[in-house]
């Protein structure tokens, strides 16, 4: 991805706007990480280890529900209060490790959680609480469709905006509301998912 | 986050057919076909309403692709920049879930039919994406005689 030159204006935003800070749509520094984290996956899924299934089930999904919450409920509120040029120069640095740091939680937890679960029988139909888990597919298929269809559009169409040579700021605000509002009802739908888990893992 | 905004200019955004909507839709009947599927674990779900939930979400899918190739002018560069990095990453993802049905002895026409859903997945993603980028970036150029 190119990467915009260091001092460029942000013309379009405000007059008085500082230079845009350099940054990577795709930040290709983290990728190796990424990489790591879904090798290490393959081999939790490869050798059927429990322990290790679980951690990337626990670590992941705290993470994830974590990050969701402190985006939607934290971050966002005090982004709103913050300037047009503080919200932008935020963002150039923010948005593009969610690129990069969601989808990967989102699939380890999930392929992870799936996989524990069929190892330890959650998964059957005859089992006790499976109302339960079936209760957490469709609560997961609706944070899915809401991450995929809104919260992460929105967040690749900000990085692609402020990489224009004359960004417009109302058009990032709105994609920037999208996005906390998005992570903010993720966040809260992965409460629901906590109390079912937590039911879960207590039987 | 309205109020300090106030002093740039509100912007027309250009009218364009539902693409993000359809996409949207196609991806809920995906995953509803792939709770219904996993409710039934490990008996195997009677396959008629599955089978008609991809078969309904791929031609929905077809209908977008439709749709958006007859938006003139658009911005194709931008929209298969962004689209064909997000295949590529969502074929990996789709190829890690493929994986873990595959090493569940998933097999026969429960394949197909999974293997279907996360094709759908993979396709419909970097649509969503790909659009949600161009319908904000100037169109190319028309080609000069």
């Amino acid at each position: 991805m190119a990467t915009v030159t260091e001092g460029v204006p942000a013309v379009g935003l405000t007059a008085e706007a500082p230079p845009r800070p350099s940054f990577e749509i795709v930040p290709l520094r983290g990728l190796p990480i990424v990489a790591i984290v879904l090798v290490g996956l393959v081999g939790a899924l490869a050798s059927n280890r429990l322990w290790a299934l679980d951690f990337f089930h626990v670590a992941g999904g705290g993470l994830w529900t974590g990050i969701d919450l402190f985006v939607g409920f934290i971050v966002g509120p005090i982004l709103g209060r913050m300037s047009i040029p503080a919200r932008v120069e935020f963002s150039t640095r923010f948005m593009p490790k969610m690129l990069l740091v969601m989808p990967t939680l989102v699939i380890v937890t999930l392929t992870a959680g799936w996989q524990l679960a069929r190892h330890l029988g959650n998964l059957s139909a005859v089992y006790p609480h499976h109302g339960w888990l079936v209760a957490s597919y469709i609560i997961v298929g609706v944070m899915t469709l809401i991450a995929l269809g809104l919260l992460e559009p929105a967040n690749v169409a900000v990085l692609f905006e402020l990489k224009k040579p004359e960004p417009n700021g109302e058009r990032i605000g709105r994609l920037m509301r999208i996005f906390i509002f998005t992570a903010g009802i993720t966040g809260a739908l992965q409460v629901a998912t906590l109390i079912i888990m937590s039911r879960l893992a207590t039987g | 986050m309205t109020a300090t905004l106030d002093h740039t200019a509100p912007t027309i955004e250009r009218q364009f057919p539902p693409i993000r909507q359809m996409a949207m839709v196609t991806l809920a009947l995906v995953i509803v076909g792939g709770i219904y599927l996993a409710a039934y674990l490990p008996r195997r779900a009677p396959f008629g309403p599955a089978v008609g939930l991809v078969v309904a979400a791929d031609l929905l899918l077809l209908v977008n692709v439709v749709v958006l190739s007859r938006i003139k002018p658009f911005a194709w560069g931008t929209f298969f920049l962004v689209a064909k990095w997000a295949l590529l990453a969502y074929v990996v993802i789709a190829g890690l879930l493929e994986y873990v049905f595959v090493t569940d002895h998933t097999r026969g026409h429960m394949l197909v039919l999974l293997t279907l859903m996360l094709a759908t997945f993979a396709v419909t993603i970097p649509l969503i994406l790909g659009f949600s980028v161009a319908r904000y970036a100037d169109p190319a150029p028309a080609p000069t005689d």
